[in-house]
């Protein structure tokens, strides 16, 4: 079995969480063009060492961040998204030509 | 003739022809450089050498011919898809795959022996009815069968309707079938080697070279060659190596498991897959039962088999199998695959210039090889993006085009 450690609920069967993707800032859309915006979407960094991504531990809905080398498969620690998300972000439509698809 | 055996026998030389390029120094230019000497890179470079003319072409592999996904997979293929753009890339695939051995004059083992997928449920008996129709539509055997005929394919199948996923009906791919993966990327770089082509083992691509935006050139671990055209077919390391390119591909790298067991006299003939169960079982010619799934639950470059993957990949094929409770395992393993969000492949052009790509290849890549040489051959060659493989082209991300493959792996829709 192998473990992560849920920053909620400690260590867990890995079973019991679910992976949510790379962690990579998300772009301001109203300032984003519609190549940047497909490329955030859905294009991956897909990189072989450490990487910082988004899990849930699936029984609790607990979102949290892990960074984790994807050769040797050995998570180096894992933390609360208040670590990054530190601040409120407020999203402000805007009419912006470029933001459109 | 017995003397000429005779003298062969006796003889201190044993002149073997050698199938593929003895080991020699990297020349200093090549008209095409294929990286990866897997099923698909060695393809590409037959059809250069046979149906275009183009020889001067070197595949670099950084291991060994066909070592990496091409011995991995579990060598299915088959054409039941459910979208027009695929259904009609495979099926070109498998009737390419039906004469292979011939094309080759060197035996792949190919075997029709089809391929049955089954529903539990009434939402996949709907999706199947669309997937036979979409099939037939364009001239792929594929139908929806009742129980009974499900029982008389597959005698050993439980068919109980007292367990938890009883089976109702089925989609028969009569196309399905395998062949020998191995013989397969032989049989292509037998024939491009005899061509003039340089099949260059251990030998890593470090970095591409590029300038005004065209590729150059290539560094390897061995020296520096110039190259007129590059495809990349890497699959597993697509995203790596795209990236010493500049190129970012919406790609996730995740390990694929499977498992035979020991060996059975022959007792099933078709491939039988339940994406319900997430499970797929075939019996090889050797009498090995290859029991597969879905991906693992996270991206991984790494090749290690999990004792989670062995115990839900046992629980499902002895929910179709019972008989199998018996088998004692042979070995498991993994493969890394590239999951593309569309589940289709990446092929055709780059941003940068002459520079190809031949990625994305997920789960579906073994049974793709042979129109995947044809097509990939034919862009570099003529320049001109093949109509077949238009769809697959790494642009349709950026249009929001994307081609969603619902048919694309047997156990996981």
């Amino acid at each position: 079995m192998k473990l992560l450690t849920c920053p909620l609920n400690g260590p867990r069967n890995i079973a019991e969480f679910t992976y949510g993707g790379e962690y990579h800032p998300m772009p301001d859309p109203n300032i984003t063009d519609t190549r940047a915006w497909a490329e955030h979407v859905f294009f991956h960094d897909n990189a072989a060492g450490v990487v910082t991504e988004w899990w849930c531990h699936t029984a609790s809905s607990f979102w949290f961040l892990a960074e984790r080398n994807t050769i040797s498969d050995e998570v180096i620690r894992t933390f609360e998204a208040s670590e990054l998300f530190n601040q409120r972000i407020d999203f402000v439509a805007t009419n912006s030509k470029e933001g459109k698809l | 003739m017995p003397f000429g055996l005779l003298k062969y026998g006796l003889s201190n030389e044993y002149p073997a022809k050698h199938h593929f390029t003895p080991s020699r120094e990297l020349k200093k230019h090549y008209d095409v450089v294929i990286i990866g000497g897997g099923g698909h890179g060695a393809a590409i470079a037959y059809n250069l050498a046979k149906y275009h003319g183009i020889t001067n072409v070197a595949i670099l592999e950084k291991n060994y011919l066909g070592g990496g996904n091409t011995a991995r997979n579990t060598a299915v293929i088959r054409s039941n898809y459910l979208t027009e753009s695929g259904v009609k890339f495979y099926s070109e695939s498998v009737k390419l795959y039906n004469n292979l051995s011939n094309e080759f004059n060197y035996n792949v083992m190919m075997e029709s022996r089809g391929q049955l997928t089954l529903a539990h449920s009434d939402a996949a008996i709907r999706s199947f009815r669309w997937r036979a129709e979409v099939n037939q539509h364009l001239g792929v055997r594929s139908e929806l069968i009742d129980r009974q005929t499900i029982a008389e394919l597959v005698p050993n199948l439980n068919m109980s309707e007292d367990c938890r996923f009883p089976i109702m009906a089925g989609l028969w791919h009569a196309d399905g079938a395998t062949a020998r993966h191995d013989a397969v990327a032989w049989g292509y770089a037998k024939g491009a080697c005899e061509r003039g082509v340089e099949l260059h083992q251990l030998t890593e691509v470090e970095d591409i070279q590029i300038s005004k935006g065209r590729v150059t050139g290539v560094k390897t671990n061995r020296g520096r060659i110039e190259c007129g055209a590059v495809v990349q077919a890497v699959a597993g390391a697509s995203s790596i190596v795209a990236k010493k390119a500049g190129i970012p591909l919406p790609i996730h790298c995740y390990p694929l498991q499977a498992m035979v067991t020991q060996p059975y006299k022959p007792i099933l003939t078709p491939h039988v897959s339940s994406p319900q169960v997430h499970v797929y079982v075939h019996q090889t010619s050797r009498g090995e039962f290859v029991i597969g799934g879905g991906s693992d639950p996270y991206p991984l470059y790494h090749t290690r088999a999990t004792l989670d993957q062995r115990e839900s990949l046992s629980a499902a094929a002895l929910e179709l199998f019972p008989f199998l409770a018996q088998a004692r395992m042979l070995r498991q393993w993994a493969g890394t695959t590239d999951m593309t969000p569309d589940y289709s492949p990446i092929m055709g052009l780059s941003p940068v210039e002459n520079y190809y790509l031949d990625a994305g290849w997920g789960t579906w890549g073994f049974k793709a090889t042979p129109i995947c040489g044809v097509t990939m051959a034919e862009l570099v060659a003529t320049k001109k993006v093949p109509e077949l493989i238009k769809p697959f082209e790494l642009e349709r991300f950026y249009r929001f085009e994307q081609i969603n493959e619902a048919g694309a792996t047997a156990a996981s829709h």
